[in-house]
């Protein structure tokens, strides 16, 4: 049985994993080298890597450490931040990126779901869609949640998986940094709109809401976060004995 | 020193970083008389059958990879270059493979009760059959371990070759061995430490 993926999110500015991280017993806990291992040792069955960088300069500094991770992690690796051309998505792969996640850059120019599809193969393009409520209804947001598209999330994911997107990570907007739990709601929405693997991400505050979330859309194939696991709230390897307790099928 | 076949595709830097993590000499050649001079050859693959057989064959390593498996030396084939062993496949029309394994490479789709996605990404345990003795290639490896899935098709009419299945509704061929010919459908470079340890037996058969 295929089972249920845990996904830790890194974010990357120059060089180094930003937004609290807190591990004691790591040395150089801001180190995406350190951090990606301790990780991928933890039982992460995945990571994503954004780069969240401005430069040029960063940037280059940013497909260095990504080389380094890749060539000594060896679990599936996911690069997002500021993709927005097939040139961006030949510069993640080469640096060992297994899949590449696309959010602005999509939304500004569809058709990159579709050639990168073409080009790299379904499997390789991951939609990132950061949503929020309006007026009652889903709504896509843009540049890191921050400008209103007007785009309806639903439609959107749909266009999206017809493009020939491989993976969607819905993000909520309305939950995200809460730590009230995954938005079951928004989420239980999308999973019924689509058909592709559907990743579970804002809201995470304890490992239970990881068992909530997968017990109630037992459609939702794999949960991220960021923060609780940076912080030690959540322990990677406790989390799973939890959900296999609970019966969730989780890869120990 | 393990030949990883260049021929325009797929994720290559992962499967060379792996063969160096367990300290095995990899290089990553298009070149026939450096594939010829190399104790074993993987041969990796993402993406569409078509595309990677006509690339293939274009650059003239279809008849290098099949001339140097009869030969008797170990060929390991990785998702779509496992899928490639095969006599053909039916994804989107027909395709010929290489003919080292008999069998079709078919679409999971159809074969799947409803409720279940395709293409099957993910972590998935190995189950080996009851039937034969535990392949070479698992030899470090207990049944249940997970391994690292993404495919849409699988191979199909190959029975006796299979090594290893995962459920996923129906048994999806998981891993296939003909002789000295390997093939798994899962990335075993991508699949932690059950992953490194199946690259490491290959690297002593």
């Amino acid at each position: 049985m295929i089972t249920k993926r845990i996904i830790p999110c890194l974010d990357v500015k120059d060089g180094r994993v930003v937004k609290g991280v807190n591990f004691q017993k790591l040395g150089d806990v801001s180190s995406p080298v350190t951090l990606a291992k301790h990780y991928s040792d933890a039982g992460a069955d995945e990571l994503v890597f954004y780069d969240i960088t401005a430069s040029v300069e960063e940037r280059r500094l940013f497909t260095d450490i990504l080389r380094e991770v890749a060539s000594c992690i060896f679990i599936p690796l996911t690069v997002g931040g500021g993709i927005s051309s097939l040139d961006d998505f030949d510069r993640v792969l080469k640096c060992g990126a297994d899949k590449v996640s696309v959010n602005s850059g999509a939304i500004r120019n569809p058709s990159l779901i579709l050639e990168a599809a073409r080009k790299y193969g379904d499997q390789c393009v991951v939609l990132s869609v950061d949503i929020k409520r309006v007026d009652g209804r889903f709504r896509v947001f843009a540049r890191g949640g921050r400008d209103d598209t007007g785009l309806d999330a639903i439609e959107w994911v749909r266009k999206g998986e017809s493009l020939g997107a491989g993976e969607l990570v819905v993000n909520s907007i309305d939950t995200d940094g809460v730590k009230g739990g995954f938005d079951l709601e928004m989420l239980e929405a999308i999973c019924d709109a689509v058909s592709i693997p559907v990743i579970a991400s804002g809201g995470a505050g304890s490992a239970e809401d990881f068992v909530r979330l997968f017990k109630t859309i037992p459609k939702v194939d794999a949960g991220l976060a960021a923060s609780i696991f940076h912080f030690g709230e959540v322990e990677i390897p406790a989390l799973k004995r939890l959900l296999a307790s609970e019966g969730i099928p989780v890869r120990i | 020193m393990i030949a990883i076949i260049d021929y325009g595709v797929g994720n290559l830097f992962s499967l060379r970083s792996s063969f160096q993590y367990i300290g095995a000499d990899a290089i990553v050649t298009g070149d026939a008389d450096e594939i010829a001079r190399c104790e074993r050859i993987v041969l990796p693959g993402v993406g569409a059958f078509r595309d990677a057989a006509e690339k293939l064959r274009r650059a003239g390593l279809d008849e290098v990879v099949r001339r140097e498996a009869l030969s008797g030396k170990p060929l390991l084939g990785i998702c779509l270059g496992m899928q490639m062993l095969f006599d053909r496949s039916l994804e989107y029309g027909e395709h010929k493979g290489l003919g080292l394994i008999p069998g079709s490479v078919v679409p999971l789709a159809p074969l799947l009760p409803p409720g279940l996605k395709v293409p099957h990404i993910g972590w998935n345990a190995l189950i080996f059959p009851k039937d034969r003795p535990k392949s070479r290639l698992f030899r470090f490896v207990g049944e249940g371990e997970h391994v690292y899935f993404v495919h849409s098709y699988h191979a199909s009419g190959c029975e006796d070759a299979v090594t290893a299945t995962a459920e996923y509704g129906v048994p999806v061929t998981a891993a296939v061995e003909r002789g000295n010919v390997f093939g798994t459908q899962f990335h075993p470079e991508k699949s932690g430490q059950t992953g490194l340890n199946i690259l490491r037996a290959f690297c002593s058969v």
